[in-house]
């Protein structure tokens, strides 16, 4: 069985444009022509964030970017369901969903440019910042889940990870966390198909989707390039963990169309024409088809998109190329709550250490 | 001889190893096609085959235990683990299982495995990517500890620690992967052992201990040392565990003076084992107490900050002045 196999994808929209129905109608009835548009405007703007992001790396003002080039339907249509109280916990390729928990865009690439650990306040958008660490996050998740239920609250806990990820020691245990807690959590696979050089069949003999049921957990695979369905599968489950029903497992069958990160060279390990047949199902030219056949494709719509695009790449380049640079004392902030003898003494070495430059520039300038 | 990276150096050492032993086999992420991330096995899955150079699935703690599975049964598997950061999820692999199997079971069970860790900074990478880890499994009795400096030691130590009975942690100075010299692919390896510290330069007033990444540093200081007229005995531990001390004590006999540079953390570190080690040894030959030049008792900052984390020439020369009694950062507390 290969892992890949597309067998009960859930799909509203063709690759070509067609909008088919089924039983996961009922989860988009209310989207509107216009919420279609906004969702189509997202992944327009996250694109172009990543475009953005690749390019102020290749001229040396970020350190690195993992591209999430193909996967803004996945990303947009499960984060644009969720509600602003519950909270994501994501691995470092999730910036669409970053953005729409409503991320400013300076704090998005400061990690990137190595000016910060971490980039944003994750209660300020209810989203931990990004885990590099594979599939750590899903642990939290489930104890933010299981935080919940203890607070009689119907807030959701929304964890995203790959398909390299669900090998993973922590994925599994999480996964067990969640179904003896009966805790509100999606895990939400985004299977791109590759862990760098590593194809999913690596990490899975049957569909990743079918590992969740072994430990109690419904699942569901859905066309991860079809916004509309990863946006009606993700609102299944969160209603799912709302109303009691514990934790979903929702594979995303997308395609990372770029490199793993900018240091990253998939020609390598990577078969040209797989590319090419992904790039028939790219999730952004499939919706605008659908447009087009119905007329909305106008060019006032695209070009009011294509502004908004245009502003937000500008604002964050902008905010990303005149980032302060940190202070060099920075480096012994927050390493704990409360002052630390040690690190109190350590710090006061260093700082009578760099004073010894001082003196030597200004002896230097008074032997002048 | 030849002209090699060290990158190249570790991948020759690998193919000479698994020539010789066909029971040498390399498992890791993306070490098959990709040739790993930093191509150190690039060519072997090629060579070798997919049974030899095997690609495993992304969990370090699946890579770990495997390995011991194979070990059971005659081989001597090389596992790579990425990068530094992503040594911890195999941690209670390493130290509750590889490290204490041949103790358990009375020395019936030997886990001749090598686990190669890219470590330490200076590269600009992200969080979890310039980690040195090494006081840990130093720490752990039962596994060997080994850090390599230049080419020519990696080449002969990969082979000397896949070719040990013991399981043996080598770590590698990913910055200096890209540093070439020479390597004498003839080299008998049973020449030199690789728990022999190798005293890189000679000195007469102070002795200067490091390992791995900031060997050529060290070197560095000791050249501008000499030309403030202190003479600095440079000594590449090359083992930290078990540390050749002999070579160590013999050095601070004749200097009298101890300094102690590393990239890791200071406090539980090695500085603190070599500094109270050669104390006890050496009491009566020191003329100040040994010195410690480290990284900060903190996580790994930042890339825009990780060069005032990471001891540089400057840092290091300041802690010559201290065991040498000059003038240095802290006189005024000294006063
Ligand atoms: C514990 C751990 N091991 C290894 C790595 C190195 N690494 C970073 S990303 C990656 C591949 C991840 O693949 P996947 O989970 O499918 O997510 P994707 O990058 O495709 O989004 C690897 C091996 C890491 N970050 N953490």
């Amino acid at each position: 069985m290969n892992p890949a196999q597309e067998d009960d994808v859930v799909q509203l929209l063709t690759p070509s444009g067609a909008r088919t129905s089924g039983e996961y109608d009922r989860w988009v009835e209310d989207v509107d022509d216009n919420e279609l548009m906004s969702l189509y405007q997202d992944m327009v703007v996250v694109r172009r964030i990543d475009a953005e992001a690749t390019a102020l790396q290749r001229q040396g003002e970020l350190a690195l970017w993992p591209p999430l080039l193909g996967q803004e339907a996945a990303q947009v249509g499960s984060a644009r369901a969720l509600r602003t109280d519950d909270f994501v916990f994501s691995s470092y390729r999730e910036h669409a969903v970053a953005y729409c928990r409503g991320v400013d865009l300076t704090d998005m690439t400061r990690v990137w440019r190595g000016n910060a650990s971490s980039g944003w306040d994750p209660f300020g958008i209810n989203m931990a910042t990004p885990q590099v660490i594979i599939g750590a996050q899903t642990l939290h998740a489930v104890g933010y889940g299981m935080a919940i239920v203890n607070d009689g609250d119907d807030a959701v806990a929304v964890t995203y990870f790959g398909d390299g990820a669900t090998s993973q020691g922590d994925v599994n245990e999480a996964m067990v966390f969640a179904a003896s807690y009966q805790a509100p959590v999606i895990f939400f696979c985004q299977n791109n198909h590759w862990a760098i050089s590593e194809p999913v069949g690596l990490q899975a003999q049957v569909p990743i989707a079918r590992r969740a049921p072994g430990f109690g957990i419904p699942s569901v695979r859905v066309d991860g390039n079809d916004v509309l369905a990863t946006l009606a599968v993700t609102r299944e489950a969160l209603h799912r963990a709302r109303t009691g029903g514990g934790p979903t497992y929702i594979e995303a069958l997308t395609y990372r169309m770029g490199p793993h990160t900018t240091a990253d060279d998939p020609t390598k390990y990577r078969d040209a024409n797989e590319l090419e047949d992904w790039a028939a199902k790219d999730p952004i030219a499939r919706l605008a088809a659908y447009f087009q056949e119905r007329g909305l494709y106008t060019e006032d719509f695209q070009s009011s998109v294509k502004a908004k695009a245009d502003d937000v790449a500008r604002e964050m380049r902008a905010g990303c190329v005149n980032m302060a640079e940190p202070e060099t004392m920075d480096v012994f902030k927050n390493v704990y709550s409360s002052p630390n003898s040690w690190l109190e003494r350590q710090q006061d070495h260093y700082a009578r250490y760099l004073a010894t430059f001082d003196d030597t520039a200004a002896d230097a300038e008074g032997s002048k | 001889m030849s002209s090699m990276t060290f990158g190249r150096a570790i991948n020759a050492g690998l193919r000479k190893a698994m020539e010789n032993d066909p029971k040498v086999v390399l498992m890791g992420e993306d070490i098959g096609k990709l040739g790993g991330v930093f191509r150190i096995t690039e060519g072997l899955q090629k060579d070798f085959g997919e049974h030899r150079v095997m690609d495993s699935p992304l969990a370090e703690a699946g890579i770990m235990g495997t390995a011991i599975g194979m070990a059971y049964r005659g081989y001597r598997p090389v596992v790579e683990i990425q990068f530094d950061g992503f040594i911890y999820p195999a941690f209670d692999q390493i130290v509750c299982q590889v490290a204490k199997l041949h103790y358990r079971t009375q020395g019936k069970v030997k886990v001749p495995l090598t686990i190669r860790v890219p470590f330490g900074g200076g590269i600009g990478s992200p969080e979890h990517h310039s980690e040195s880890p090494e006081a840990y499994f130093t720490h752990t009795s039962g596994l060997r500890v080994v850090s390599v400096s230049n080419p020519q030691d990696a080449y002969t130590v990969i082979q000397q620690a896949i070719a040990s009975d013991d399981p043996v942690l080598y770590f590698e100075p990913k910055r200096r992967y890209h540093v070439k010299g020479e390597v004498n692919e003839g080299v008998d390896l049973s020449a030199e052992s690789m728990e022999s510290a190798r005293v890189v330069t000679e000195g007469s007033d102070v002795t200067l201990v490091t390992y791995g990444p900031l060997v050529p540093t060290a070197l560095d200081a000791a050249v501008a040392a000499s030309d403030d007229g202190v003479s600095v005995e440079v000594i590449d531990l090359r083992s930290l565990a078990p540390i050749d001390f002999a070579t160590v004590e013999a050095s601070v006999r004749k200097t009298g003076r101890l300094v102690i540079t590393h990239e890791a953390a200071q406090s539980g570190g090695l500085g603190a084992e070599i500094a109270a080690s050669i104390t006890e040894r050496c009491f009566y030959y020191l003329e100040h107490a040994p010195v410690r030049v480290t990284g900060f008792d903190i996580p790994y900052p930042y890339s825009k900050l990780e060069f005032h984390h990471l001891p540089d020439l400057d840092r290091i020369l300041d802690g010559v002045d201290r065991a040498m009694g000059r003038a240095n950062s802290l006189s005024s507390l000294e006063g």
